[in-house]
C-alpha cells in the first residue's frame, strides 16, 4: 500500500491542477516546502505568491483575488491558518463569500516534535462554525487528490485540512468516488456499532478494527471527509442500525466531528456516543505515534476504549 | 466642478439623514472622506451602471467600513442604488448593512467592517489586475487610526513587494479615532514617511479639495513600479459646525434638533 502524507499529495494536486486551470494560483506564507505548494512553482513559478510570514494579510490577498476571478489555494499550518488569520477568514472571505481555498496543512497532534504550539486541535471548530465555509479533511493521498479537484470545481471557501505525516492509503477501491459533503461506507459490518472517522483516525480506526475482530466486534467504518456540510442521511442510516456510534478525530472532542455527528442524532436517532479525540488538552512534543497514544488516539487506546464502551 | 461640490454637498446631508433615520451610525468619518469618494467614483474610476457586474473595471475597497454611510450616499449618487434607499441604512432587512457587505449591495466591491482588512484585498486585486495584464486599478480607502492594525503594515509590504504600481491607497487623515487625537491613543506620525520606508511613493493633499485629491489620483497612474499612498488632510464631521473636529461623532446619531442644525449648516434641507 501506497503511503504519502496528504499534504504531500496536496502540492501534487495543486500543481497538476495549475497546469490544467489558469485561474489556480497559490499563496503561501514562507512554509512551501513544507505545506508543498512549492510544486506548483515548479510548474507555474508566476502563480505563486509567497506572502511571508504574514498570514493575516495573505488571506485577504486572496480574497482580493477571488474578488478578481481567480481561485487562490492559500496555505500555511493549520494553526495560523485557521487560529491567526481566524478574522481574515471570516470578514474577507467567509462574510464576503469569497471563491479562496484554504490549504491547512500540519493539522492536529501528528505534526509531532513542534508541539502543542503548532498542534491545531480546534479548528474544525473554528471553521464550521463560519457560515459558507465547507470543512474537508481527506483521509489519504487519493482522498486528498481527488479534494483538491473538486474543491477547485466547488465555488465557495473551503477549508482544507491536512496533515504532515505519512498515512497509508484507504481508498483504494476501483469503486471510490469522491463527493464533496458525501461520507464514504469503508467497510459494513455486522456489530451494531458504528465509528465515523475523519482524516488520519480513518486509518487508525481501521487498524483498531482488526483487533476489535478478534474479540468478536465487527463495526461499520464510515469515513466522513467533509465535515461540512456533513452527510446527515448516512450516519442516520447508519445510527439506525447501530446501539453504539464512535466518532474518532485528531482534534479536540470540542465542536469537531464528533459534535457535528451528535448535532445530527440527537435530533434524529439518538445514540451512545463514544468521543475519540483529544480531551480538551493541549499537546506536546513527541513523535506521532507516542503521541496519538498518549492522547488516546492509538489503535491500542481505541480498542480499550470501545471494548469498555460496548460492554 | 461646481456640480462635484453639489453632489459632495448632497452626499453629507444623506449621511446625517441615514444616521439620523437609523438613529445608530458613524457621521464623523463619512463626513470626512465625502470629497475623496466624490473624486474618485466621478473622476478617476472607470465604473458606471453598464460595468457594475464586470469583473474587469475599476474597484473600491472601503476599507474603514464604518464609513458605509459616505459609500451608500456616493453609490446613490451614481445611481447605482436608488436614493430613498439610503434611508433603510442599518435597518433590518435592508441591503445597506452596517458595514458594506457586497453580497447585499450592488457596487460595494468588498465586505468590510473589520478594520485593517481592505487593503489586503486591494493587493490581492492588483495582483490579479498584473496576471491578467490589464489596466484596471483598485483604491482601497483606510483610516488614519486604522493604521494602528499590523495587518495594514504586512499589506504595504506585499504592496511594495510586488510592486503594484495599479494600487492606489488613500488615508482619510482626520487626526482621530474613537477615544481621540491619533498621537494620544496610538502615535501612527509620521505616516507618510513611515509608508516611503516600506517603498511606497507618497502624495499629500486636502481632501476635501475634490480638484487636488482628482489630480493627485491621475498623477499616481505615472509612478511606476511602486505603489502610491495619498495621505488626505480631512476634518473628522466636515461640514456639520457641532461635529467638525470632535472625536465623540465618531459613532453617534444625531437627534432631531441636531439634524436640523446639521442640515442648516449644509445649507438646507
Amino acid at each position: 500500500m501506497a503511503k504519502i502524507a496528504t499534504r504531500e499529495a496536496y502540492g501534487k494536486a495543486l500543481a497538476a491542477l495549475a497546469l490544467e486551470n489558469p485561474k489556480v494560483v497559490a499563496l503561501d506564507a514562507d512554509l512551501a516546502a513544507s505545506t508543498k505548494t512549492i510544486e506548483l512553482k515548479k510548474v507555474a513559478p508566476e502563480r505563486h505568491f509567497d506572502m511571508g510570514i504574514a498570514e493575516a494579510n495573505m488571506m485577504g490577498v486572496a480574497a482580493g483575488m477571488a474578488a478578481n476571478g481567480y481561485i487562490p489555494f492559500a496555505s500555511t499550518f493549520a494553526v495560523f491558518a485557521s487560529g491567526r488569520a481566524y478574522d481574515q477568514i471570516r470578514t474577507s472571505i467567509a462574510y464576503a463569500n469569497m471563491n479562496v481555498k484554504i490549504g491547512a496543512t500540519h493539522a492536529g497532534l501528528t505534526v509531532g516534535e513542534d508541539g502543542a504550539t503548532h498542534q491545531m486541535l480546534e479548528d474544525i471548530a473554528l471553521m464550521r462554525a463560519l457560515p459558507g465555509m465547507t470543512v474537508i479533511q481527506p483521509a489519504d493521498g487519493i482522498e486528498t487528490y481527488a479534494t483538491i479537484k473538486a474543491a477547485a470545481e466547488y465555488k465557495g471557501p473551503v477549508y482544507i485540512r491536512l496533515g504532515r505525516a505519512a498515512v497509508e492509503d484507504i481508498n483504494t477501491s476501483p469503486d471510490y468516488k469522491f463527493e464533496i459533503g458525501k461520507g464514504v461506507v469503508v467497510h459494513e459490518g455486522t456489530s451494531p456499532v458504528t465509528f465515523v472517522a475523519t482524516g488520519v483516525m480513518v486509518a487508525e480506526a481501521l487498524k483498531a478494527m482488526e483487533q476489535l475482530k478478534e474479540q468478536g466486534i465487527d463495526p461499520t467504518l464510515i469515513n466522513i471527509h467533509t465535515i461540512k456540510p456533513l452527510d446527515e442521511e448516512l450516519i442516520i442510516k447508519y445510527a439506525e442500525k447501530s446501539e453504539y456510534i464512535v466518532s474518532l478525530e485528531e482534534h479536540t472532542v470540542m465542536g469537531g466531528l464528533g459534535s457535528a455527528v451528535a448535532e445530527v442524532l440527537v435530533k434524529n436517532c439518538p445514540r451512545k456516543q463514544l468521543f475519540i479525540g483529544v480531551q480538551d488538552v493541549f499537546g506536546e512534543s513527541g513523535t506521532p505515534g507516542p503521541l496519538l497514544d498518549k492522547y488516546g488516539l492509538s489503535a491500542n487506546k481505541i480498542v480499550e476504549k470501545v471494548t469498555e464502551f460496548v460492554k | 466642478m461646481e456640480d462635484l461640490k453639489l453632489v459632495a454637498n448632497n452626499m453629507r446631508k444623506n449621511i446625517v439623514k441615514m444616521v439620523h433615520n437609523a438613529k445608530a451610525g458613524h457621521p464623523g468619518g463619512s463626513l470626512s472622506c465625502t470629497d475623496i469618494l466624490v473624486a474618485l467614483y466621478f473622476n478617476v474610476m472607470n465604473i458606471d451602471k453598464n460595468n457594475l457586474n464586470d469583473t474587469r473595471r475599476d474597484k473600491l475597497v472601503m476599507s474603514k467600513g464604518h464609513a458605509s454611510p459616505a459609500l451608500y450616499a456616493v453609490l446613490a449618487e451614481k445611481g447605482f442604488i436608488p436614493e430613498e434607499e439610503l434611508m433603510t441604512f442599518r435597518l433590518i432587512n435592508s441591503r445597506l448593512q452596517g458595514h458594506p457587505s457586497r453580497k447585499n449591495c450592488p457596487g460595494v466591491d468588498m465586505s468590510t467592517g473589520s478594520l485593517g482588512q481592505g487593503l489586503s484585498v486591494g493587493v490581492g486585486m492588483s495582483i490579479a489586475n498584473k496576471l491578467d495584464n490589464n489596466e484596471f486599478r483598485t483604491y482601497v480607502i483606510c483610516g488614519d487610526g486604522e493604521c494602528d492594525e499590523g495587518q495594514i503594515w504586512e499589506a504595504a509590504m506585499a504592496a511594495a513587494h510586488y510592486k503594484l504600481d495599479n494600487l492606489l491607497l488613500v488615508i482619510d487623515h482626520n487626526g482621530l479615532q474613537i477615544d481621540g487625537r491619533n498621537e494620544d491613543v496610538m502615535n501612527t506620525a509620521p505616516l507618510g514617511e513611515k509608508f516611503a520606508s516600506f517603498g511606497w511613493n507618497v502624495f499629500g493633499v486636502d481632501g476635501h479639495d475634490i480638484d487636488a485629491v482628482t489630480e493627485a489620483c491621475k498623477a499616481a497612474e505615472q509612478i511606476k513600479g511602486k505603489p502610491t499612498v495619498i495621505i488626505a488632510e480631512t476634518i473628522k464631521g466636515k461640514g456639520v459646525s457641532f461635529m467638525e473636529n470632535q472625536a465623540g461623532w465618531h459613532g453617534k446619531a444625531p437627534n432631531d434638533e441636531e439634524l436640523a442644525q446639521a442640515l442648516k449648516d449644509l445649507g438646507g434641507e
